[in-house]
């Protein structure tokens, strides 16, 4: 039977669908901006930020509302709870992308250290864990959510490998020091976004079988640097 | 509630429905409603909440005068309706009671066919003839989502229904005769959770046409289907505001303890 609330739940859900696309395309262009040393781009993605921002504020009013009035249980609980989850991770996915924007405009006044290989790599990692993890809150896929939080790993081992090598620049050419370090925050970034991927994913399993796997052996996750 | 000053939720389009100021109503000796002043406002559902006692019914009635009918009975205040005052002396009850229609607790049909409960508030008007009836019985049925249930037994006794297709013909009946304001007591208290859905659906849809004014206990029920709930205690309105106000932020610590189920 159709209620005359769901069109709120529809609002609601059009509203993450809306967030995931925006913070997804922020990183996007944080990344082009950093490797085509595009200052307008970068400005235009710090200038953005706010949309995600207050995007999460009117999502957060949404489930509050939706939980206080509309009294949902079962999946539609578990729908509102992740989906007010989900767009905190993807607020701090914007942060990340607004942090990115800024590196790069730094970075754009200098030579490149060296050509960008591995951080655009990783990054497309990152945008399509991003991008599964909304898609199996579309299509409550857990079986695809599940995929998503195995390839943390995959950023995971980019990241440190990038970490030592920009680690040895900075060892035997002191004058590459600022560089590195931008280089370093940049592919923390990165892992930060796939790490908050992995969360909406996380919660997508628990949205599609109630079954809480975060902080298990299940998925053994990759060690920290 | 200090002095004659209204409650009034944030500012509607429309000028309020019922305004209600400085109502006292006593049975005998005792009073059972304090200096009550509110506006209902129009094409809004309002719900009515508080403790078992505290004067939710007795004001619901107050609307169409169905005190009156209660011995010893005693009313001070204003009650007006569309800005009409209903205890104007040369104010017609009848035609009072048929712009403002009563829903009650009990879904209470008559023990006559499902069409003449509908029918019946019209041919007490007068009306008789048989098109006009069966139009305003289809559109109310169909009005209270009714009809598809029972349009091929319209002719059946209506205590053949199930308890939620009784409430809702009685809805059909309110509905029938074209009221203002429609006023319902605890409409659901009888009815399992579907049933209840269903009613809840049809009060959402009935507001586009109708002023609606509904008691009831179900913290859930009043926080879904109305725009602004007025939360009453020991005959005082204690606090009236937006729904969304007082069921997440409301500013009376006794509102607060009653929505979250603390009080007493
Ligand atoms: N006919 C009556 N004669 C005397 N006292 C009455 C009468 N009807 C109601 N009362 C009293 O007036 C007060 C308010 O009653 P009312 O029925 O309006 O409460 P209510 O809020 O609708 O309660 P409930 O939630 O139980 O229906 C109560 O103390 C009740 O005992
Ligand atoms: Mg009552």
């Amino acid at each position: 039977m159709k209620r005359f609330f769901d069109a709120e739940l529809e609002t609601f859900r059009s509203h993450l669908i809306l967030m995931g696309e925006t913070s997804f395309r922020q990183v996007r262009d944080a990344i082009k901006a950093l490797v085509e040393a595009n200052i307008a781009l970068a400005d235009r993605v710090i200038a953005a930020d706010d949309e995600v921002d207050q995007l999460e504020i009117k999502i957060d009013d949404e489930a509050i509302r939706y939980m206080n009035l509309r009294s949902p249980i079962a999946t539609e609980l578990r729908f509102v709870i992740v989906g007010m989850k989900a767009s905190h991770d993807l607020e701090r996915v914007g942060d990340e992308a607004s942090n990115i924007a800024k590196r790069a405009v730094k970075l754009a006044a200098e030579p490149p250290l060296k050509p960008y290989v591995d951080i655009p790599r990783m990054a497309a990692i990152a945008l399509e864990m991003l991008r599964d993890a909304l898609d199996c809150f579309l299509h409550l896929d857990a079986d695809k959510a599940i995929a998503v939080i195995k390839r943390d790993s995959e950023v995971d081992a980019i990241n440190r490998q990038l970490y030592r090598e920009l680690t040895s620049f900075m060892i035997e050419k002191p004058e590459t020091i600022s560089r590195a370090l931008e280089l370093m925050f940049i592919s923390k970034s990165i892992e930060r976004i796939a790490d908050h991927a992995t969360n909406i994913a996380e919660e997508m399993v628990f949205l599609a079988q109630a079954r809480d796997i975060r902080h298990t052996d299940e998925l053994k996750k990759s060690e920290p640097i | 509630m200090p002095g004659r000053e209204a409650a009034r939720p944030a500012a509607t389009a429309l000028p309020p429905k019922i305004r209600v100021r400085g109502l006292d109503l006593f049975y005998g000796a005792k009073q059972a409603l304090h200096a009550v002043a509110l506006d209902i406002a129009e094409k809004k559902v309002t719900a009515f909440i508080g403790p078992s006692g505290c004067g939710k019914s007795t004001l619901l009635r107050c609307f169409n005068r169905m005190n009156d009918l209660v011995d010893g009975v005693r009313i001070r205040g204003e009650v007006l309706l569309g800005g009409q005052d209903i205890h104007a002396p040369n104010l017609d009850v009848i035609e009072l009671r048929k712009r403002v229609g009563m829903v009650f607790q009990k879904s209470n049909p008559f023990p006559k066919s499902i069409y003449e409960n509908v029918a019946y508030g019209l041919r007490v008007a007068g009306v008789s003839q048989k098109a006009a009836l069966d139009g305003v019985v289809e559109k109310s049925l169909r009005g209270a989502a009714l009809w598809d249930e029972v349009k091929d037994r319209l002719h059946e006794s209506a205590l053949g229904l199930s308890g939620g297709q009784q409430q809702r013909l009685c809805i059909a009946r309110a509905v029938a005769v074209e009221p203002d304001v429609i006023l319902m007591d605890e409409p659901c208290s009888a009815l399992d959770p579907i049933a209840t859905a269903k009613v809840e659906e049809l009060i959402h849809e009935l507001k586009k046409q109708f002023t609606i004014v509904i008691v009831t206990h179900n913290m859930q029920q009043a926080a879904r289907c109305s725009d602004q709930t007025a939360f009453f205690y020991l005959g005082k309105l204690i606090e009236y505001a937006e729904t969304r106000t007082i069921f997440m932020n409301p500013a009376n610590a006794q509102t607060e303890a009653y929505v979250s189920g603390r009080f007493g």
